[in-house]
């Protein structure tokens, strides 16, 4: 069966310049009830790797260097 | 996919499958109860910040304090709230753990509210007595209980899916068998008692917004362990009370009149009246709200716009930092301050719950299902109204039944041919290279889960919704899942469509109209205690969904007639709701 890829614009937002994830940092992944997150091993960086969003908000809560930020779905907005 | 996939075995004593209000708890008693247990807590997510009190919780909704409320009264108040239909043995062992478990919870380090002498500031919400604890600084729950965790050196694994429970050949319990959502990998874990506490059924329904996610109940709460309780032959009970909740529109949080009814909002229709009495959720507050909702008063709005400064600052405080903090963000991208808009609700998508209503697996007082060696809690448990406290109380239940049972029996021999099944069916999704992606099969089921579920129920809608949902398992079978992630949606969507079918039947089996909402079928308008005073059970029968009368066990506490009818009476006369909005304007500039 042909398959296609939608685009979806994320909540999740990763500031780059903040995240740690090259250091070995993996909280974000570690705390979201969905298992959405995931590290780009390519930049050492986190990101939002499904569009399954609770918008709980652990992932920015638990960041030790506050790169993560959780928008409202834009559904939802 | 490829020849490195693996199943690993291993054993102990309990198992606790779900690791957010209840299995935490169940875990630490269990190991309690006897330390030389090994006591293995399996979570989907990660024990650290999973459940529906990820984030935390804003208060207890029904706490029985002594000086405030007796466990008799509360056991009224909630078989009347249900309409009658309660095991009251159970909502009286809840009451009766209450207060011991909240001294419990603060000794751990959990925060309530207390006045200046000390003492739990209590509030009143529901319709006749008082219940409800705020803890303003409940954002720290989930670190008290890993903390606990640790002490009592319970074992956890987290990311493991639970799919089936594993059954003795004389259908007792025998463990139970989980995939890793990060490798594929396949997992039997052999138990001589397992205890179930998988949350809400929170994916049943699609909010109206479509975003799969935007659910009430944490999205991870798919209905896994309904789904599991029913393949393993438990009972279930009051699936057709479904949980409806008032809900901000749009946003998935609670409104939360209840959090902010002490300190002066209110629920009111778009004239800005109150139109019900108590804000305390019920299935006839929720028929209120949505025929207001639906009549030209609406739509419905939370109104704090005439409140103080400092008493809207401190309703931010409680509203914007526990439970779901994004709230806060939300109102800014609306541009709604509490100071000047009321708050546009709506009411939430169907889910199955007991926390909220009444839908879960069958329990007697012990927490034990009718499957035996397995025992359930939380939100998945059928005690109705047992919220996050109940949860804490029937894990606790839950936890120390367990530990007794393996000193009585034996641990079970593996059937392999159970596990040889449930691992085929595990891999398929994973073993095909075209097919079907979960999220469409899921949005589709759900979709119709609203046309045809969603009260007012219909019969011959809800006839079409089963032909639909049979339609739906061909296609289970053509799902594919690129990866271990995907495949653990592919396994909710199984749950999902489970859940779906059992709401439908239990729904229809029931030929009258009760709690409000909740089970209001229009071609059966009226209540009929003659023939339906009773439980309506479902269970496994022969491969068949079948349901079937329980009788309401004879009462421990007898209610008199008026006492019955107490939540028949929740709206507001147009009369005495102008007085009321008077009146509650009057207090605030008093204030």
């Amino acid at each position: 069966m042909p398959i296609a890829l939608t685009p979806s614009s994320v909540p999740v937002r990763v500031d780059e310049d903040l995240c740690i994830a090259h250091k070995g940092c993996t909280v974000c992944v570690d705390v979201c009830p969905l298992d959405v997150l995931a590290i780009d091993f390519s930049k050492g960086k986190a990101f939002m790797k499904f569009d399954e969003c609770w918008y709980c908000m652990p992932c920015e809560q638990d960041c030790p260097t506050g790169a993560v930020t959780v928008d409202i779905p834009y559904l939802l907005r | 996919m490829d020849t490195l996939r693996q199943t690993h075995y291993q054993t102990v004593d309990v198992l606790v499958i779900g690791g957010g209000t209840a299995g935490p708890m169940a875990a630490v008693k269990a190991k309690e109860a006897n330390p030389a247990l090994r006591v293995l807590l399996l979570e989907k997510a990660n024990v650290k910040r999973s459940g529906a009190i990820s984030m935390g919780m804003d208060g207890l909704n029904n706490a029985v304090v002594p000086g405030f409320a007796t466990p008799e009264q509360y056991v009224k108040e909630i078989t009347t709230a249900n309409d009658g239909i309660v095991n009251q043995a159970t909502v009286m062992a809840y009451a009766q753990n209450s207060y011991p478990m909240i001294e419990e919870l603060d000794r751990w380090g959990v925060k309530f509210e207390k006045d200046e002498t000390g003492d739990f500031a209590m509030r009143k919400v529901h319709h006749m007595g008082t219940y409800v604890l705020p803890m303003p600084e409940g954002h720290d729950i989930k670190k008290v209980l890993y903390r606990r965790l640790k002490r009592a050196r319970v074992e956890i694994t987290n990311r493991l899916v639970a799919t089936r429970l594993l059954l003795a050949q004389d259908g007792s319990i025998a463990g139970a068998m989980a995939f890793d959502c990060r490798t594929g990998e396949f997992h039997v874990i052999r138990a001589k008692s397992v205890v179930l506490s998988t949350g809400a059924a929170g994916r049943l329904g699609l909010p109206s917004s479509g975003y799969l996610f935007g659910t009430y109940e944490n999205p991870t709460n798919a209905g896994d362990g309904y789904s599991m309780a029913y393949h393993a032959g438990a009972e279930l009970s009051g699936i057709e009370c479904f949980q409806i909740n008032p809900l901000i529109k749009d946003y998935n949080g609670p409104a939360c009149a209840y959090v902010t009814g002490p300190f002066g909002g209110y629920t009111t229709n778009s004239k800005g009246e109150r139109f019900i009495e108590c804000d305390y959720w019920s299935g006839q507050m929720m028929q209120e709200f949505y025929d207001e909702l639906q009549g030209g008063n609406g739509p419905v709005f939370l109104k704090l716009d005439h409140l103080a400064e400092e008493t809207i600052s401190t309703i931010e405080t409680i509203l914007h930092t526990n439970e779901r903090p994004s709230r806060g963000r939300f109102h800014e991208g609306r541009g709604t301050d509490y100071r000047q808009q009321m708050v546009e609700m709506h009411i939430s998508e169907i889910g199955l719950c007991s926390g909220h209503s009444a839908s879960g697996v069958w329990v007697d007082e012990h927490a034990a299902t009718t499957v035996a060696g397995l025992y359930a809690a939380g939100d998945l448990a059928c005690v109705p109204h047992n919220y996050m406290l109940g949860a804490f109380v029937y894990g606790k239940l839950a936890g120390e039944s367990a530990a007794a049972r393996c000193a009585q029996v034996e641990l079970a021999e593996v059937d392999e041919a159970q596990v040889v099944a449930e691992r085929l069916r595990v891999w398929a999704p994973l073993e095909r290279k075209d097919g079907l992606p979960p999220s469409q099969v899921e949005y589709k089921l759900r979709r119709m889960v609203n046309d045809y579920l969603q009260p007012p129920k219909v019969t011959r809608k809800m006839e079409i919704g089963l032909a639909r949902f049979e339609a739906i398992r061909a296609d289970l079978d053509r799902l594919q899942a690129p990866g271990p992630h995907e495949l653990m949606r592919a396994m909710e969507v199984h749950a999902i469509r489970d859940c779906a079918e059992l709401a439908a039947r239990a729904s229809l089996y029931r030929t009258e109209s009760r709690w409000g909402l909740y089970h209001n079928r229009t071609d059966y308008p009226e209540r009929n205690d003659a023939d339906w005073f009773v439980h309506v059970q479902v269970k496994k029968v022969d491969g068949v969904m079948t349901c079937f009368k329980r009788t309401v066990a004879p009462y421990i506490v007898p209610l008199g007639e008026h006492e019955m009818s107490a939540y028949q009476r929740l709206r507001v006369g147009p009369k005495q709701a102008q007085e009321a909005t008077a009146a509650g304007e009057l207090a605030t500039a008093s204030a």
